[in-house]
């Protein structure tokens, strides 16, 4: 179920380069699984940002975002006690119920919040999750602390070599050696596809795409996938290794 | 107790509140937000004879005060319409609903009209002749008032409901359109569709919009859209449903005052899911505060 809702900024604080970490207080019912995400009303702005949930606990949101243009820019300037509007529980989220009992977590950039909250629940489910990051540089990289802390194994990797393995998230997959039997992916196209050939196990991987509502109605986000035409609002933005059409 | 309800071509609608076509699906998402009963009626999805899967993406951009969509006419095709869509709406929607219908030759609009005509959960049939967003179709019909009359006879020679021809304003005289529509049997005439506009990434420094352009619309085209209906509402004597920008109850008695029966909504349900029922729910308080005790009394007031 989708809800409308205020909520309040508690915190928000600059992570790394460009990015920040913002933490809500407000009513997160209609947030039914990881992998969701929320559309946020900017003052000033006609269309709602689509955020994706980073962590969930009780009544606090946790969102990550990097500022890449007006909205997010507003966004970073806004502090404690600041309200706004959030259309929450949006998208379909991980089926973890497939994921398998090893999975291998893969987030790339802004791709690595949601990443977060669904390790949080696999453990939750008694599964082992291990974790790749990718980056670009060091001043880029966040949140690898915070997986470790979940007790996950860690790996980084950064396309200038400043942290971790040089070069792709593929390649910190080749080099950790770690034992998977499924994959979830969330970041830019380019390596989401990189990924689905890496990893011979199935996955789910989490797609962007510019949006306007965000809950299936304007059909502005649409895909071509093998199971048909899907919203990545609502029918996605996670989909099946096997129904992606690259 | 103030009266809402309004007479559209022989349609009694509670309150004159219609989200638009292309902003609300077939009901189904906003039927998860509120009781959709409460809208006046709302226009389907733009449909075609054929399944469209419509343009590239990205198709959406962001605006001062409004959106771009060139969506493309995105829609299931209208046998899967009539299948599917149709029998689930009538489970969340137990009023006549208006069927917004596009083409890309003459004869698909009468093909695809006829069908829809045939459905009784049908009250009125929306033929969209003004979509900027699809090649050799849509707006092409819509911007001359030979082919806009063409159509208009080919679909009211095989169907029995109200037909009403929505309007692109891309066009030098939106009401000589509008007047050739009516001579051609039009019941009606919805207007205004989206204005043309695009926008360029700074980054990228490449449009937005894959297509490049797409089809404006929000608040900020309010005084264009209320200016064309005033200009159609002189020119016609046949009823107009009036949309462009409209977000508030004030919005809707001004369009009214324009000279619409009915006013619908569009880009500000994508923004806001409630809308549709903040402003019905607006619309008797402002009513009250402007003195209007009939809702129906005050449309063509400006006029």
């Amino acid at each position: 179920m989708r809800k409308d809702g205020l909520f309040t900024v508690k915190q928000n604080r600059q992570i790394a380069q460009s990015v920040y970490e913002m933490v809500l207080e407000g009513d997160t019912s209609a947030i039914s699984a990881p992998g969701q995400f929320v559309n946020v009303e900017i003052e000033g702005l006609f269309l709602r940002r689509p955020i994706s949930v980073c962590d969930l606990y009780g009544d606090l949101l946790t969102l990550i975002y990097k500022v890449v243009g007006v909205g997010t820019e507003k966004l970073a300037e806004a502090k404690p006690g600041d309200c706004f509007s959030l259309l929450t529980g949006l998208g379909n989220g991980y089926d973890t119920a497939k994921c398998g009992q090893k999975p291998l977590l893969i987030g790339g950039g802004v791709g690595v919040p949601p990443m977060y909250y669904l390790a949080k629940c696999l453990i939750r489910e008694g599964r082992k999750p291990c974790v790749v990051l990718g980056f670009n540089t060091e001043q880029d990289c966040f949140y690898a602390e915070q997986f470790r802390a979940l007790g996950c194994e860690t790996a980084i990797a950064t396309a200038d070599g400043s942290v971790g393995v040089k070069g792709f998230v593929t390649d910190a997959i080749r080099q950790s050696n770690f034992d998977y039997d499924y994959f979830c992916a969330c970041g830019p196209e380019p390596m989401l596809r990189a990924v689905a050939d890496c990893c011979g196990c199935g996955g789910q991987l989490s797609f962007e795409e510019r949006m306007a509502c965000g809950f299936g109605a304007c059909m502005g986000c649409s895909c071509k996938t093998k199971y048909g035409n899907k919203r990545i609002c609502k029918d996605g933005p996670v989909l099946f290794k096997e129904e992606v059409i690259w | 107790m103030v009266d809402t309800s309004v007479i559209l071509s022989g349609m009694r609608l509670d309150n004159p509140v219609i989200p638009a076509s292309g902003t609300f699906g077939y009901g189904r998402e906003f039927g998860e937000f509120y009781d959709i009963n409460i809208l006046g009626s709302f226009s389907f999805k733009g449909t075609t004879r054929e399944p469209r899967f419509g343009n590239p993406t990205p198709r959406i951009a962001d605006c001062t005060a409004g959106m771009i969509n060139a969506v493309g006419l995105q829609n299931p095709g209208i046998d899967a319409v009539i299948a599917e869509e149709l029998p689930a709406l009538k489970k969340i929607f137990h009023k006549p609903v208006i069927a917004n219908i596009s083409g890309f030759s003459i004869e698909e609009y009468a093909e695809c009209c006829e069908k829809i005509d045939a459905q009784e959960q049908v009250g009125l049939i929306e033929v969209n002749i003004s979509c900027p967003n699809v090649r050799h179709g849509g707006m092409s019909f819509g911007t001359s008032c030979q082919s806009a009359a063409e159509v208009t006879r080919a679909v009211k020679a095989v169907t029995t409901k109200p037909v009403y021809l929505k309007l692109s304003p891309n066009v030098e005289n939106i009401a000589e359109i509008a007047l050739a529509c009516q001579e051609a049997g039009a019941d009606g005439i919805s207007l205004i569709n989206t204005l043309l506009g695009m926008r360029i990434d700074l980054r990228t420094k490449k449009p937005v919009i894959a297509n490049t352009m797409g089809g404006f619309s929000g608040p900020a085209i309010f005084p264009v859209a209320l200016r064309m209906v005033y200009q159609v509402a002189q020119a016609v004597r046949i009823p107009i449903m009036g949309m462009g920008g409209v977000s508030s109850a004030r919005d809707v008695i001004e369009m009214m005052l324009a000279g619409a029966t009915a006013v619908q909504v569009g880009a500000a349900n994508l923004k806001n899911p409630y809308i549709c029922k903040q402003i019905i729910e607006d619309l008797p308080k402002e009513m009250e505060k402007l003195g209007i005790k009939k809702l129906n009394e005050i449309i063509g007031g400006a006029l």
